[in-house]
């Protein structure tokens, strides 16, 4: 196993509004620019950054195309790593800002996502038009994935330019599911299936802090221990968990845990260096 | 592993003497080897060849059994290597370490404190399952000492460790009546260590680095009369216990098993870490990939939780869709004021919706329809969520009585069941929800305003 998988720290195009408190207050004022963030980021030693493009402004409206496009760029130029950029999730506005983003980082090869069953056609065309890539999310099951990169190298994307994203669940709400969506597909790219020969990115931090064991600290049960180390270990099991199925590249929320996660792998790959 | 019919064959008096009731001898293997008949019919079978064909047909992993009925650990009779291929069967038994060299008192509040742990999951309480003490003193009245003390203050299986028979023997004297595991015979103490597990008919742990000095150890302690036996290949960190765990998976289910590696592993992941956050890290390791017993270092709530949560997720069998219990479910402390969902007792349909809901901070009242573990859109095709059933569900609980209004959002892939809900449910309001639960908090913020 030649190549570890890959640790991606996940930052958003202006100050998150729903994240839990014990994010906002380790990152602290990085997060008022995404620039200054992805220093931060990059500062920790990690491999990528996945950045999430956010449905409304600061003002409440609609993200624009030309927000978008800014944001990439001060991205772009205040770091060297490998971007990924994720749209809102909403399909129209997916389309509209991850096109520009597209134009607007011709040449940097980064991944746009979500690419999925709806959007397929017009973000592979954007990849395709400004040499990028795409993250292919399906929905826990091996039988989607596979159709998904069907679908994308049939309009013509070659498959070196996709990842896989058979999709996360936290800890303790489901992730078994990925874990064995994820074992199944490594077992099928292993016998020779090249439709499910993809690396695999996951998002275990942006699951497992959305959970209530990460965002609530007070009026829980004592069993659930400090709520640091708590929300800390939620998103590090998860994780952990999926590496441990195949995972290629985690997407992680808190320093603490890229810290963690990036001695696990040392770990787990020290003897095939 | 079952053997195949030509195996079979192989074995059996080769007379075809019809007494079996089959033509020949080799149909008769061909039945045995379809489990379609019992080898208790040829009466002129061989010793030897029952042996070896009940050896066979034993499962691949042994299971073992310590504790009491109270407080059991079963671990073991393990089929796959994969968790996707049918289920794993018997989680990993999660404990902690204690030392005889640790001031007593400090000891027995741990355990104290281990012992009462417990974690609501799901509805489902979960609890760690034992105390590992570890004779550290080299001294038989000390370590009985503080055998003697940690069962006083817990009942739950406990795990003797050390590499002196006699320290073990005086340990052994004070578990009052359940059994322990015996923990380790290791090559140089080996006859005396088997000679206890047999004596207090206790699982006995074989300990030797590498797995062809470890097969040489366990056939040595298996001919010595001890059948119930839990492997130690004395591999500690991620990369070693990743490659040699999963190696010992594969060989004791192989097509031709290696039954000498036929046993759960113990697992001791505090060993070659050097925090309880990378202590957990390898935990969660050892309960995906293939740990009987893992033994931690350090009691910690937090870490407890998730790996309890973690190995219960693990552990799930993948051939039954996992349901929720139907009912009402508050969520975020909700009002007579606050909005009401309907969902489907399909677990992840469940989680999806209540963990969106959860995550907004706003208060809800989710009901969960009895649909047989279906989702949304299965459950409707098969009508077991139909506007029939949101009816029964609401008329059958008592949510009627907690709310001041009579507004039930409906998931927006049922949205076609709202004009005859309406017709059902009357004076009830039907509202329509977005079709994935990803959008869930967006109409909340709206259905609030």
């Amino acid at each position: 196993m030649s190549n570890p998988p890959r640790i991606a720290v996940q930052i958003q195009d202006r100050k998150p509004s729903d994240w839990s408190p014990i994010l906002m207050s380790v990152w602290g004022d990085v997060m008022e620019d995404p620039a200054t963030w992805a220093q931060a980021a990059e500062d920790l030693g990690v491999d990528l950054l996945l950045l999430h493009l956010s449905l409304t402004n600061a003002e409440g409206n609609h993200t624009t195309a030309e927000e978008a496009r800014g944001v990439v760029r001060k991205v772009l130029d205040a770091t060297g790593l490998p971007l990924m950029v994720f749209g809102p999730g909403q399909i129209e506005k997916d389309i509209e800002l991850l096109v520009a983003v597209a134009e607007e980082a011709a040449g940097e090869r980064i991944v746009l996502g979500v690419c999925d069953d709806k959007n397929y056609k017009t973000i592979v065309a954007a990849a395709l038009a400004h040499g990028h890539l795409v993250n292919a999310r399906t929905a826990m099951d091996v039988n989607l994935a596979k159709q998904l990169n069907i679908l994308i190298s049939d309009v013509g994307l070659s498959l070196d330019r996709v990842l896989m994203d058979p999709t996360t669940a936290a800890l303790g709400y489901g992730v078994e599911y990925g874990y064995s969506a994820m074992e199944r597909l490594r077992l099928a790219a292993l016998q020779g299936d090249s439709m499910t020969q993809q690396p695999m990115l996951v998002t275990p931090g942006e699951e497992a802090w959305r959970m209530k064991e990460a965002k609530v600290g007070k009026d829980v049960p004592d069993a659930w221990g400090d709520w640091e180390e708590r929300s800390v270990t939620w998103e590090t099991l998860t994780a952990t968990t999926l590496i441990h199925s195949g995972a290629d590249i985690v997407a992680l929320r808190h320093p603490e845990s890229v810290r963690r996660i990036k001695e696990m792998i040392n770990r787990l790959w020290k003897k095939e260096e | 592993m079952a053997l195949t019919g030509l195996e079979i064959y192989k074995l059996l008096p080769k007379t075809n003497c019809k007494d079996c009731a089959f033509p020949t001898c080799l149909a008769f293997a061909m039945k045995l080897a379809a489990k379609q008949a019992e080898l208790a019919a040829c009466p002129h079978v061989s010793e030897e060849a029952k042996a070896a064909l009940e050896s066979a047909a034993a499962p691949p992993i042994r299971l073992i059994t310590m504790g009491d009925d109270e407080h059991k650990i079963e671990v073991g009779n393990e089929t796959e290597l994969h968790r996707h291929n049918k289920t794993f069967f018997h989680m990993p038994g999660l404990l902690v370490r204690v030392n005889d060299t640790q001031p007593l008192a400090e000891v027995q509040e741990l355990v104290r404190q281990i012992d009462g742990y417990s974690v609501d999951y799901v509805g489902m309480v979960l609890n760690l399952d034992g105390i590992a003490v570890e004779g550290t003193s080299g001294d038989p009245a000390t370590f009985a000492e503080y055998v003697k003390a940690v069962r006083a203050k817990t009942r739950r299986p406990l795990i003797l460790m050390g590499d002196d028979a006699d320290v073990m023997k005086a340990g052994l004297a004070e578990v009052n009546g359940t059994t322990p595991l015996i923990y380790a015979a290791k090559p140089d103490n080996w006859e005396a260590m088997a000679d206890l597990a047999k004596e207090h008919k206790a699982p006995l742990a074989v300990y030797s680095e590498g797995l062809e000095a470890l097969v040489n150890l366990v056939k040595e302690v298996k001919e010595a009369g001890v059948e119930d036996i839990v492997l130690d290949p004395g591999v500690r960190d991620f990369h070693d216990s990743l490659s040699t765990l999963t190696q010992i998976r594969r060989l004791a289910l192989d097509a031709k098993p290696d039954r000498l590696l036929g046993y759960p592993v113990i697992a001791f992941p505090g060993e070659a870490t050097e925090s309880v956050a990378e202590e957990s890290m390898l935990a969660s390791q050892h309960i995906a990939k293939y740990a009987g017993f893992i033994v931690l270092d350090h009691f910690e709530p937090a870490v407890a939780y998730a790996l309890l949560a973690l190995r219960q997720n693990i552990y799930t069998d993948p051939r039954q869709p996992v349901q929720v219990t139907p009912g009402i479910y508050e969520i975020n402390e909700p009002g007579a004021d606050d909005q009401l969902m309907i969902t489907t007792n399909f677990s992840i349909t469940y989680f999806s919706v209540a963990n969106e809901v959860e995550g907004t901070g706003m208060p809800a009242w989710l009901l969960v329809a009895d649909t047989e573990g279906l989702s949304v859109l299965t459950g409707w095709a098969a009508g077991k969520f139909d506007a029939d059933k949101i009816a029964t569900t609401v008329k059958s609980t008592s949510i009627a009585d907690k709310i001041n209004h009579k507004k039930l959002t409906i998931p927006g892939a049922v949205s076609v069941l709202s004009g005859e809900l309406e017709d059902e449910l009357s004076g009830w309001e039907i509202l329509v929800g977005p079709r994935e639960a990803v959008d869930i908090p967006a109409y909340m913020k709206v259905w609030q305003e």
